[in-house]
């Protein structure tokens, strides 16, 4: 089947090639940091984690958000899933890879990463990331590969195939789960030491990532004549409706557990976020602008599912996965570490070779997205010819 | 060269111990000072070291010059990377305010709120600085004294982010450059890697107290045994009123302050 991942019109090809730039870009940012340390980055003393860090917990929800096709599918015979399931599954494995990637490039001794395996450290959470996220990888890989082989052959698949799929669906609940347990239990980073962080996490994983599956239907539809069906995306944009609505709930939550109890360390980091602290309000136009879109997202998005608007549903989509793009990919990380030990409050932002590096990741993701959906129209025009 | 079945049994042996043991065998070696030949006895021993710092003693004196601050970051090879974003220290000087956030009296007391005193990483009992460590190249000795292994350390800064002390420094750059002078009988340390106070383990290894608490021209700093009933730090916090920083965290910081 790999072959097909390179065949296309000249259109697919130009798109190909257009990833590469990013990519190459990014590739010669990492060698320079490589060479240099992570100093080239934004990141201080203070500010231990950055961009890279956001981006690999951002996009573990992205990963995760998978099982929002695979379980209503698989467990409760949903049909209208029947087309995208296999979408689903793969963007998770481009998602994951994406996440692997940003920790990689994050290290300060990357040629030392197998001593998380030489020596394992059971105590430490991120021993059990390691090990949920390649775990994921390679079952969204297996049961995505073996259901689209046996699709082209016009067969059932395998027996064994089930329980794996039945096993990816808490798995992908753990993924996210653990990234949240990285940050929640640490002691004295007050923004993250709460038991809503991984609830909260999923929520904004199951309404960012079907957000992006509808997009990338949409643009397969514009770009490869590619179907999704009607059904598959009503179901989806409700799934985003609801877990959004969750989302902002759990806002809601946590500023008045924060605020209401009285206690300064509890609202500092809040305060740094949404009002600025001692001065300090650089981040403070920008989570506005991404709690406006959550909220603004919500009555956008009831009104596209009544009236079926493709447009409509899109700027939705694109709302949803820009607002949390912007409150995990940022904001969480940021704002955990502005009031510092030392209760001073200490600022970032990235540097341009580390926004570079990142988006280089990305383009990697999204090159390996396109392959892998490339075969699996491929794989859909040869069964289906028109 | 030719090496006979019974050598090679031998170094297969060797070399499945060493993968075996939680420090390999390369370690062992590598990490060989003259202070491993001593004979038994000379090293100072301890149940649990700990650091007792007057607080009167250290703000009366005034002309120390931060003796404590240089005597540390001269003898263990820690640059002065001359900004504050890629810093890196062991032991430095911060604002009382900064250090006990919440325990400083708004009347008696209050004056300590803007004076520096030394901060450095506590030892903590329960560390969370080791718990997250993903490859164990950060770990609590039975001593309680918390050490680093820059050799394995990944880079990862999970210990960093976990430490509520802020005690823990990463290398965002090549430090070499920024050594005015090398101190041959401490290694340095590369970029990329995470460094903090060791409590001065080599040291101790040698009979000798930590290069701070020797420094200090006012005697503030007491080192010594808090299992020790005899010793000085136990006599000191027996006759004193002393604080730790951030207690409610469950911690256990083996720096204690008297006020």
């Amino acid at each position: 089947m790999l072959e097909k991942a390179f065949i296309g019109q000249s259109r697919y090809q130009v798109w190909l090639a257009c990833l590469l730039i990013p990519i190459a870009a990014g590739l010669a940012c990492y060698f320079n940091q490589y060479a240099h340390g992570l100093g080239i980055t934004g990141m201080s003393r203070d500010v231990i984690w950055g961009f890279y860090i956001a981006q690999f917990t951002f996009l573990v929800g992205v990963a995760a958000s998978a099982v929002m096709v695979v379980l209503p599918f698989y467990s409760h015979d949903t049909r209208e899933f029947g087309r995208v399931v296999i979408l689903g599954e793969f963007l998770a494995v481009a998602a994951v890879v994406m996440c692997i990637l940003h920790i990689f490039v994050d290290l300060g001794q990357p040629t030392r990463i197998l001593n998380v395996l030489l020596h394992p450290a059971p105590q430490s959470v991120m021993f059990w990331d390691m090990i949920v996220l390649n775990g994921y990888l390679l079952l969204n890989l297996v049961i995505g590969w073996t259901t689209l082989d046996c699709e082209r052959n016009g067969s059932k698949p395998p027996g064994w195939v089930k329980p794996l799929v039945y096993l990816s669906i808490p798995w992908a609940v753990s993924i996210h789960t653990v990234t949240a347990f990285l940050y929640s239990g640490l002691p004295g980073r007050h923004l993250w030491l709460t038991a809503l962080l991984a609830p909260r996490f999923l929520a904004t994983a199951f309404a960012a990532g079907p957000a992006l599956l509808i997009l990338l239907c949409l643009i397969l539809k514009k770009t490869a004549g590619f179907d999704a069906g009607g059904g598959a995306l009503r179901k989806l944009s409700i799934t985003v409706t609801y877990a959004m609505i969750v989302n902002v709930f759990f806002i809601a939550v946590e500023f008045f557990t924060s605020y209401y109890c009285g206690v300064p360390s509890d609202r500092q980091d809040l305060q740094y976020l949404f009002f600025g602290f001692e001065g300090h309000a650089r981040m403070v136009p920008w989570m506005w602008a991404s709690l406006a879109m959550a909220v603004a997202s919500i009555p956008v998005l009831l009104i596209s599912i009544r009236r079926r608007t493709h447009l409509l549903l899109a700027v939705a989509c694109g709302m949803v996965f820009l607002s949390t793009w912007m409150d995990k990919g940022l904001g969480l990380i940021a704002g955990g570490f502005a009031i510092t030990p030392m209760d001073t409050v200490a600022d970032y932002a990235p540097t341009l070779p580390e926004v570079l590096i990142s988006v280089g990741i990305y383009a990697g993701g999204a090159l390996l997205l396109t392959l892998l959906y490339r075969i699996v129209l491929s794989v859909r025009e040869e069964s289906n010819p028109v | 060269m030719k090496i006979s079945r019974r050598t090679a049994l031998k170094l297969s042996l060797l070399t499945g111990f060493s993968l075996t043991r939680k420090h390999s065998l390369f370690a062992i070696v590598a990490s060989a000072r003259p202070s491993d030949l001593l004979p038994p006895g000379a090293a100072l021993k301890a149940g649990r070291w700990v650091m007792v710092i007057d607080l009167k003693k250290c703000v009366a004196a005034k002309d120390c010059h931060d003796a404590c601050v240089h005597a540390c970051h001269d003898t263990h090879n820690v640059p002065d990377m001359g900004n504050k974003k890629d810093e890196v220290k062991w032991i430095w000087r911060e604002e009382g305010a900064h250090l006990f956030p919440d325990q400083l009296g708004e009347y008696r007391g209050a004056e300590l709120a803007h004076q520096t005193v030394p901060a450095l990483c506590n030892h903590c009992a329960n560390p969370p600085c080791t718990r997250v460590c993903p490859t164990g190249a950060t770990f609590k000795r039975g001593d309680g004294i918390v050490v680093m292994d820059p050799h394995r350390c990944i880079g990862c800064r999970f210990c960093m982010a976990a430490c509520p002390y802020g005690s823990r420094s990463f290398n965002w750059k090549d430090p070499r450059p920024y050594l005015k002078k090398i101190n041959p009988d401490y290694p340095t340390r590369t970029k990329g890697v995470v460094e903090k106070c060791t409590f001065c383990d080599e040291r101790l290894a040698q009979g000798k107290l930590p290069a701070c608490v020797t420094a200090c021209p006012a005697e503030a700093m007491a080192f010594g045994d808090l299992k020790d009933e005899k010793s000085l730090v136990v006599k000191l916090l027996r006759e004193n009123f002393s604080i730790r920083r951030k207690p409610e965290l469950g911690t256990e910081p083996a720096v204690y302050y008297l006020v």
